[in-house]
């Protein structure tokens, strides 16, 4: 899909005078582009999680690198890791600490389906406990997959409703 | 030349059921009775200073049923010893090491999580590993590779 740009009228002599677009539209292209991660990370796929937020691959120019440590500051749940039954609840408090607007990405085969972890220990999959919005496939996936990942998610957020301040706006 | 470790099992003698080698480290068999005994004798005796390692193993086929599996190794001579228990289904219980090792107590948590093997004298057998509320013994042959016991109810 092509990316919507928003429309600016110039004044004949050039000036900045105004500008038209919707508001979910202006709404939805800041936010896509101040997803402040959350990263709920619980193993191995950490490693590729410091390499794709780190120079070579530079999340931050997606707007999406500085990690906040509280949930009430951030937008996006990144679940980087197998999760155990023992931290589901744990994961559950943090999902239900975030504000509006929140999404959330699985990340690799553990956050996805539980990947080779079919036993006692091992939820199957974040899903189960908690809504999300992107999968990313991979043990572990590749930065490349991670920043797909990011630009779909941005996406949808460009594209999505914002309801923000009241009903009437 | 007589090793030292053929020297420990010479001096051993009698209080051991079994003896025999594998890879170096001398493995010992022991009745139940003789754990703690012979244990103390190979920390204070045989400077067998340090436990490694506290398991089990289950043989579902087997009566008794568990071996219960000791690692020391001495850090002074650089040898091992493997001590062996056997435990029935009915009663797996062994007396606990926590009275020469400070390292037996989260070890013989994670086998107590794993195998339900009991472990008398350990002061603090709650789960290490598994959570409060947690049925049966994961590891053990008859736990179905399946069960699941989520503590969050589930969406889908």
């Amino acid at each position: 899909m092509a990316a919507r740009t928003i429309p600016i009228h110039p004044a004949p002599s050039s000036a900045f005078e105004y500008l038209t677009t919707k508001k979910d539209e202006l709404v939805g292209w800041a936010r896509k582009f101040s997803i402040f991660p959350y990263p709920f990370v619980t193993a191995c796929c950490a490693m590729e999680f410091m390499s794709v937020s780190s120079t070579p691959y530079d999340t931050d120019r997606f707007g999406a690198a500085l990690p906040r440590f509280s949930p009430r500051q951030s937008d996006l749940l990144m679940v980087v890791g197998t999760l155990t039954h023992k931290q589901a609840p744990v994961l559950r408090k943090v999902y239900e600490q975030m504000c509006e607007p929140k999404w959330v990405m699985a990340f690799g085969a553990c956050a996805t389906s539980g990947g080779f972890y079919q036993n006692y220990a091992a939820v199957a999959g974040i899903d189960k406990i908690i809504p999300v919005d992107i999968y990313v496939p991979g043990c572990p996936p590749r930065p490349e997959t991670v920043i797909d990942a990011i630009m779909k998610l941005q996406d949808r957020i460009a594209h999505s409703h914002h309801p923000i301040i009241n009903k009437n706006f | 030349m007589t090793s030292r470790l053929d020297n420990v099992q010479q001096q051993l003698g009698l209080q051991v059921s079994g003896a025999s080698r594998s890879h170096g480290s001398l493995v010992l068999e022991l009745a139940r009775a003789d754990l703690l005994p012979v244990v103390q004798r190979l920390k204070t005796e045989f400077a067998f200073d340090l436990l490694l390692d506290v398991t089990a193993v289950d043989w579902p086929l087997k009566t008794p049923r568990f071996e219960v599996v000791y690692h020391l190794y001495s850090t002074q001579h650089r040898d091992r010893v493997r001590i062996k228990t056997a435990v029935e289904l009915a009663d797996p219980a062994v007396e606990s090491l926590v009275s020469l090792y400070g390292s037996a107590h989260f070890m013989e948590r994670e086998c107590h999580d794993m195998y339900g093997i009991v472990f008398r004298g350990n002061p603090d057998l709650r789960p290490i590993l598994l959570y409060e509320g947690f049925v049966g013994h994961p590891l053990r042959k008859d736990y179905g590779k399946h069960d699941e016991q989520p503590l969050v109810p589930y969406r889908i």
